[in-house]
């Protein structure tokens, strides 16, 4: 949607994800860039370097702060030192709105550093969106949460991705980082209709978009963003767009990761689906 | 995608609440890998919790989870300890890597912090680095110390207002979070400079201290490096990591003030150093913004 409550009525265009091999270009070569994501998890520290770097980006660009490691679905509580430190990069970075990840990662306080599946259920669906809705209220910015790409899914589990996805959302209130390379990459792995996934979500809470590269394998597909995005994944995102109309959208390139130009470049071919989407 | 039948049947599954199941699904990602990166035999069968589909079994999609989490924290750790790993050859460092990621899991929500107690696991357990284990503590604290004076905390510098009217029995000077005083068996901070000026990841003017006449083979480099004490302080200027090379006396100063003692306490002890010669020290110390103080 272009402007809606959990994008905080913001109404950005094309996005690139800011990365070390691009700090030094950026900031002698002032690029025109419409906006910066930063991993929230990089710039979570006391001092020194990173802090340095963001804040002259600051001074130049629009960021929004994208999270690994809340792991809003994971059965414990939510770090409150986790959160404390994020609430004081919030209000350093003015970000409109956050987003983290629909998944898990950590256990009786240990870190995975994955992005693991959930069970889907509705006693997690429940126990997600509470915590969504503890960080909303201690962080007083909108959140909005990612779809993750997986490789394995649980016998336990009651209800579609898709499904899931929406209790949660309905029930936290918040709203969605539709990763649309995601849902390609689990569609494959999990055989179902990417389209009736896109189809099924609320598009009204799709605050931002995400499209990425892939990488297959004999048996699977991995979400490893290191290549431009494939053509199947761009036809779902111009599908998603049809859906919800021009939304803030961001490419992941985090690994192998090519000239500024380039990862410009290939961020820039979105352009011509939300085009469209005005134009509509 | 090719297309197979599952190589495991499935047994009944279980009935896990949330808790409960990420419990042994964590438990099962975190297992060490076998020796050809597999995922080892797991006291709940995967079939138990993880559906097969038609091309992969329960364990194998379980494995793409256990490999990731390996691949991921071996691959932290091996780019933040190069020195480490020029001390122990790349197979020694990756089975202690290994072991202290097996004691070590982290808890933090970020990989910054992976290494925070290698040092720590070194000395516990010196089956890992032996021979060489000086050698390697050392490597590690430097490493861990660069680090902490990336990205540590900063407090305000000491400001010489601050110190107006009090003896020298009153002033508590303190080095900044972001500091680490080492004394080491072994010039490490030598082996570290060229491997990061090889990498290209320090400006070579940064530091004090003298280079190796000859390029270190990082293969050979236990053997090479003499044992010899030096005592550093690993700071930072400007956002770039430093190494600076410490006097006996300025250690000893500089430990003294870090300690706790007071600046009276700290420099009585120095009965060789002219005041000439402290008050120098203490100049380029504050101008460097290494001290603040806490208020007492």
């Amino acid at each position: 949607m272009p402007a809606n409550p959990y994008n905080g009525e913001t109404d950005y265009g094309i996005g690139i994800g800011l990365r070390v091999p691009h700090y030094r270009h950026i900031l002698e070569k002032k690029p025109v860039v419409d906006w910066f994501e930063i991993i929230s998890e990089n710039f979570m520290v006391d001092a020194g370097r990173p802090l340095a770097v963001l804040d002259q980006i600051l001074e130049q660009y629009r960021v929004v702060q994208h999270g690994v490691a809340m792991y809003f679905g994971s059965a414990e509580p939510l770090n409150r030192e986790h959160l404390k430190k994020l609430k004081r990069l919030v209000k350093r970075t003015k970000t409109p709105w956050l987003s983290d990840h629909l998944c898990w990662g950590s256990v009786d306080g240990r870190y995975t550093h994955d992005l693991l599946p959930m069970p889907y259920t509705f006693e997690a669906a429940e126990n997600t969106a509470k915590k969504i809705r503890e960080a909303r209220d201690y962080l007083e910015v909108p959140i909005c949460v990612e779809n993750v790409s997986s490789y394995a899914e649980y016998h336990v589990s009651e209800m579609s991705e898709w499904e899931f996805l929406t209790e949660v959302v309905e029930r936290a209130d918040c709203g969605i980082l539709l990763d649309v390379n995601n849902i390609y990459v689990s569609s494959q792995n999990h055989n179902f209709d990417p389209y009736d996934y896109l189809n099924a979500i609320p598009a009204h809470r799709v605050g931002q978009i995400h499209i990425a590269g892939h990488s297959k394998f004999e048996k699977y597909i991995l979400d490893t963003h290191d290549h431009p995005v494939l053509d199947p994944v761009w036809q779902l995102y111009a599908h998603a767009i049809r859906q919800v109309g021009h939304t803030a959208t961001l490419l992941e390139w985090d690994d192998r990761i090519p000239s500024f130009d380039e990862v410009n470049h290939e961020a820039h071919k979105a352009d011509r689906f939300l085009a469209q989407a005005v134009a509509a | 995608m090719k297309r197979t039948k599952p190589i495991d049947s499935s047994p009944k599954p279980l009935p896990l609440d949330l808790a409960a199941l990420q419990r042994v699904m964590a438990s099962a990602v975190m297992r060490p890998l076998n020796a050809v990166d597999r995922t080892r035999s797991t006291p709940l069968s995967a079939a138990v919790f993880i559906k097969p589909n038609d091309r992969l079994s329960s364990l194998e999609r379980l494995e793409i989870y256990n490999r990731q989490y390996w691949f991921r924290i071996l691959d932290c750790l091996y780019d933040d300890y190069p020195g480490l790993r020029a001390v122990l050859g790349g197979s020694r460092f990756q089975r202690l890597a290994k072991a202290y990621l097996e004691r070590y899991p982290s808890h933090s929500f970020t990989l910054r912090n992976l290494g925070q107690h290698l040092v720590q696991f070194i000395q516990e357990e010196p089956k890992w680095t032996k021979p060489h284990q000086r050698l390697a503590l050392d490597m590690a604290r430097v490493e861990w110390a660069q680090i902490v004076a990336f990205d540590g905390e900063a407090k305000p510098p000491l400001n010489f207002k601050q110190l107006a009217g009090r003896e020298p029995a009153q002033i508590f000077l303190r080095l900044q979070p972001y500091i680490s005083l080492l004394e080491l068996a072994y010039p490490v901070d030598e082996v570290v400079i060229r491997i990061l000026r090889d990498d290209d990841k320090m400006r070579s003017e940064a530091s004090n201290a003298v280079e190796l006449q000859s390029r270190v083979s990082r293969r050979s480099i236990a053997q090479k490096i003499p044992r010899r004490k030096v005592r550093l302080l690993i700071h930072r200027i400007e956002n770039e990591v430093y190494f600076k090379r410490l006097e006996p006396a300025q250690f000893q100063l500089l430990q003294a003030l870090q300690s706790g003692s007071s600046l009276a306490e700290a420099c009585a002890g120095l009965t060789k150093t002219s005041p000439e010669a402290l008050g120098g020290w203490f100049a380029n110390w504050s101008a460097l913004r290494w001290f603040w103080m806490p208020k007492r």
